[in-house]
C-alpha cells in the first residue's frame, strides 16, 4: 500500500547509489521534481531509464548522476540536441555514459515483459538495422510453433520507478489521464515505485482516457503541486514549451549549465522553490 | 498559370504541400514530429478530413488544432478518437499492420531509402551524437507504405550512411523482401526540391519530379550519390492559394499559442 509522504523522504529511502531508476512519461506528465530531488540529494552510479530522456535525463546526466542510460529517443522534443547527453557521450564529461540504446518498439516491449514478469518480450523489428551490432540486449529467437525469425529483448525490472500523476486518493490508488504513455508498465515493472501527484482527493471523477494504478502498486505517493513543470499536466496546466526552447543555449554551455543548477536547483529547498526561482529570471520566459 | 507563377512561396512550403498532397483521404497514417506533422496536418485540412492520424505517445485519430512542437502535447490528446499505452501503439497497431503509411522525418538517407538518426561518425566516438531511434525502426518495417519528408542537402543525402536506424530498401532489388516485414518499404521522398520514387527493380531513389523553379544541377548537387533521373521528369504543380492560405494559416496559430505559454 502506498504511504502519502513527502518527495525529499521518498527519494532518500526509496532510491539508492547504483540503482536502476525509470523516471518515465511521454512528453505529458513527466516527474521533473523527482528529478531535481534526485540530484539535489546528490545521487551517483545510477542506470537511468527512460524511453524519451528529455530535459530533466540532460540535467541529470550533467550533474554526474548517471552511468548508464537505457533509452530509445533522447532529444529536447521539437527543439533539437539535449547538449548534456551529447557531451557526456560525445566527450565523456562529466563522465563516461554507458549506452543501451533501443527502438520505442524495443523499449515498450521491455517493460511490458517486466511488468508480467517474463525474462523477455518478442516483436517484429530490429532486424536489418545496425541496433543489434551495438546493442549486446537484442537477440534473435525462433518461434517453437512457427518456426519465424523473430527479435527478443530482455525484460526492464528497474529497482525504482518514479512517475507523475494527477490525483491520487486518501488510500493511494493513482488517477492518470490524457496520455498515459508506458507509466503503468515502468510501475509494474519496478522493485518499488514512487508516484508524484499534483493533488490527494477524496474520490476520482469519471474522465475520458483515465487509467487508476491501485495503491497495492505503489509504495509512496508524495505531493507536489505543478510537479511536472515545463512538462504538463491534463486538467491542471499546459507545456511551457518557451522553457523548453529557452534550455537550448543553457544546456549548451558547460559553465552556463552548472551554474543554472547550482542557482535553480542545488540551493532550492524543494519545486516549489525551484519554480519561484526560474520565474524569478526572466530569461527562461 | 500566370497566376501560380506570380505566387510566391517559400521552397518548404512546396515541400510541405507536395507531402501533404501524397495522403489519401481515409487513410491511417502513423505520424512523425516536425515537417511530418505539418505536411499530414495540412492534409487534413484540405483534401483529406477522414484521414486518421496516429503519434507514438499512443493517440489515434489525433485532430490538433495547432502543430504540436512535441510528440505527446496536450492537443494530441483533446480531440482524439482514442488515446491509449504506447505498448499497445506499437503492438497492436503498428505491428499488427493496421497502419497504411508511415510518415517518416530523417537526418540522413541513402539511395535506397534507408535512414540514419543514431550517429554521426563512429557509434562508440561519435563526431555528432543524434537522438536515436524512437518509433522509426518498426514505422519503416511496418507501415503498408512509408513516406520521408527532408530537405535535399549533401550531408542528408549521403553516399553511405554512418548507421543504419530504419531499414527502406535496404541494398535494393529484393534485399528488404527476405527480411520478414509485412510493409512495403518505403514509396515516396519528398524534398524541398523534387519527389524522389524508388525504381520498381533495382529499388534506387529516382527523381521523378521537380518542384517549379528547381533545376536538375541543383538536385544533383545537393546528392551525395550520383542521382539516378527519371525519362519523364516531371514538375510539381505549384501551391495553390488554398494550400498556402491553409498552411500559412496553421503555422500562425501553431506560432500564436506558442508565444502564449
Amino acid at each position: 500500500m502506498a504511504e502519502v509522504v513527502e518527495l525529499r523522504e521518498a527519494v532518500a529511502g526509496l532510491v539508492k547509489n547504483g540503482d536502476s531508476v525509470a523516471l518515465e512519461g511521454f512528453t505529458h506528465l513527466i516527474p521533473s521534481a523527482a528529478a531535481h530531488e534526485i540530484i539535489r540529494q546528490e545521487k551517483e552510479d545510477l542506470t537511468l531509464i527512460r524511453m524519451t530522456p528529455d530535459l530533466v535525463y540532460d540535467q541529470l546526466i550533467g550533474m554526474g548522476c548517471a552511468r548508464k542510460l537505457i533509452f530509445s529517443w533522447g532529444g529536447n522534443p521539437g527543439v533539437g540536441s539535449l547538449h548534456r547527453f551529447r557531451d557526456a557521450v560525445e566527450n565523456g564529461w562529466p563522465g563516461s555514459l554507458e549506452l543501451d540504446e533501443h527502438s520505442h518498439a524495443g523499449m515498450a516491449n521491455r517493460y511490458v515483459a517486466g511488468a508480467s514478469k517474463l525474462p523477455f518480450a518478442v516483436l517484429r523489428g530490429y532486424v536489418g538495422t545496425d541496433l543489434p551490432k551495438v546493442t549486446s540486449t537484442i537477440a534473435s529467437i525462433k518461434c517453437p510453433f512457427t518456426g519465424e525469425e523473430l527479435m527478443a529483448v530482455p525484460a526492464l525490472n528497474p529497482d525504482v520507478a518514479i512517475i507523475h500523476a494527477q490525483q491520487a486518493d486518501r488510500r493511494g490508488n493513482v488517477a492518470i489521464w490524457g496520455i498515459t504513455g508506458i507509466q503503468k508498465e515502468a510501475v509494474l515493472s519496478a522493485e518499488r515505485a514512487i508516484v508524484t501527484v499534483e493533488e490527494v482527493v477524496d474520490s476520482f471523477e469519471p474522465r475520458q482516457f483515465q487509467i487508476v494504478l491501485p495503491s497495492v502498486a505503489v509504495d509512496a505517493v508524495a505531493v507536489v503541486p505543478h510537479g511536472a513543470y515545463p512538462s504538463y499536466a491534463d486538467g491542471y496546466y499546459d507545456r511551457d514549451n518557451a522553457f523548453y526552447e529557452a534550455w537550448d543555449p543553457i544546456g549548451r554551455d558547460r559553465e552556463r549549465f552548472t551554474e543554472w543548477m547550482e542557482q535553480h536547483v542545488l540551493s532550492v529547498e524543494d519545486f516549489a522553490g525551484h519554480t519561484r526561482s526560474i520565474q524569478g529570471e526572466r530569461a527562461m520566459r | 498559370m500566370t497566376d501560380a507563377a506570380a505566387r510566391e512561396y517559400t521552397t518548404d512550403e512546396m515541400m510541405t504541400v507536395a507531402a501533404a498532397r501524397e495522403l489519401e483521404d481515409g487513410t491511417v497514417c502513423f505520424v512523425g514530429i516536425g515537417l511530418p506533422s505539418e505536411a499530414t496536418n495540412l492534409a487534413r485540412a484540405t483534401h483529406a478530413p477522414n484521414c486518421v492520424l496516429i503519434y507514438e505517445s499512443g493517440t489515434i485519430g489525433a485532430k490538433p488544432d495547432v502543430l504540436p512542437l512535441s510528440i505527446g502535447d496536450g492537443v494530441l490528446a483533446e480531440n482524439a478518437d482514442s488515446v491509449v499505452a504506447v505498448p499497445e501503439i506499437f503492438n497492436y497497431w503498428l505491428q499488427a499492420g493496421r497502419v497504411d503509411v508511415g510518415f517518416l522525418g530523417a537526418a540522413q538517407m541513402d539511395r535506397y531509402g534507408n535512414i540514419n538518426t543514431t550517429v554521426i561518425g563512429p557509434y562508440e566516438s561519435p563526431k555528432v551524437r543524434l537522438p536515436g531511434a524512437g518509433g522509426a525502426p518498426e514505422i519503416a518495417a511496418s507501415a503498408k507504405k512509408v513516406a520521408t519528408i527532408l530537405r535535399q542537402k549533401p550531408r542528408s543525402f549521403v553516399e553511405k550512411l554512418a548507421f543504419v536506424t530504419s531499414v527502406g530498401h535496404r541494398y535494393g532489388g529484393d534485399s528488404r523482401e527476405e527480411l520478414g516485414y509485412g510493409g512495403a518499404g518505403p514509396t515516396i521522398v519528398i524534398t524541398d526540391l523534387g519527389i524522389l520514387r524508388p525504381d520498381p527493380e533495382t529499388k534506387e531513389l529516382t527523381m521523378t519530379a521537380l518542384h517549379p523553379g528547381a533545376t536538375l544541377e541543383e538536385a544533383k548537387e545537393a546528392t551525395g550519390w550520383d542521382l539516378k533521373v527519371a525519362e519523364e521528369l516531371e514538375t510539381t504543380d505549384p501551391p495553390t492559394e488554398r494550400e498556402l492560405e491553409i498552411l500559412r494559416d496553421l503555422k500562425a496559430r501553431t506560432e500564436a499559442s506558442r508565444k502564449k505559454t
